[in-house]
């Protein structure tokens, strides 16, 4: 299981190429599922050049190894990719990558989506949007 | 006793300052704290999440001496 959060753009799927490479179970799972976010131009009608993401150091670490580990538990998951960007985030960058591998197909679907929807409500991270008028803290997340 | 208080995002703004150390009363609960740190300052927020050494509770929770007290809007990542 790898989890981690970077302050450096990352390319959501040689992430998963590169990971994926490296497991010593081939064999032993039959299904991956992965979820990738990526940072738009827009946001609730208006235009969106880039965007900071604040992070709680340690809590949002924890956080999220808690969600991957809850989800291992419940899915029976083999393996957890789940990579989070902080800081500086320009348009069309990967902003979440999360990958599991499992048995079959079902639990590689419901825990990457659990995955993800846990973290969207509960992992301590704050969007602030830079638009050509100002920056905002995006205040709601969009529904899942 | 004292304590530790964090504030994230549009609150940390708010707030002026990103933490503070606080003496407060011995079996003081969260909202105890989030009283007397917002006590001389106008915080407009509809929901506050509040975490004492970084898990999440509730407001009611009564926090020890040396916890570390954050509170923050609602998450936004992914």
């Amino acid at each position: 299981m790898l989890v981690e959060i970077r302050e450096k753009s990352f390319n959501a799927y040689r992430e998963i190429e590169s990971f994926e490479n490296n497991l010593d179970i081939k064999g032993k799972y039959g299904a991956t599922a992965s979820f990738i976010g990526l940072m738009r131009d827009f946001n609730e009608g208006r235009e969106v050049t880039s965007m900071f993401l604040e992070y709680y150091p340690e809590m949002t670490e924890k956080q999220l190894n808690q969600i991957a580990n809850k989800a291992k538990e419940k899915w029976n998951l083999l393996e957890i990719l789940l990579l989070h960007r902080i800081g500086h985030i320009d348009i069309g960058e990967h902003v979440v990558l999360v990958s599991v591998w499992s048995e079959h197909r079902k639990n590689a679907f419901d825990g990457c989506r659990f995955i993800m929807e846990e973290l969207k409500s509960s992992a301590p991270f704050w969007k602030k949007e830079k638009t050509n008028t100002g920056e905002d803290w995006v205040k709601k997340n969009s529904p899942g | 006793m004292q304590v530790s208080v964090k504030y994230f995002a549009s609150l940390r703004e708010s707030m002026g300052e990103s933490s503070v150390f606080i003496d407060i009363d011995k079996e003081s609960s969260v909202d105890d704290v989030w009283q007397r740190v917002t006590k001389d300052k106008k915080i407009e927020i509809d929901n506050v999440m509040a975490t004492v050494n970084m898990e999440y509770v509730k407001s009611s929770y009564v926090i020890r001496d040396g916890d570390e007290i954050a509170f923050f809007p609602p998450v936004t990542g992914g």
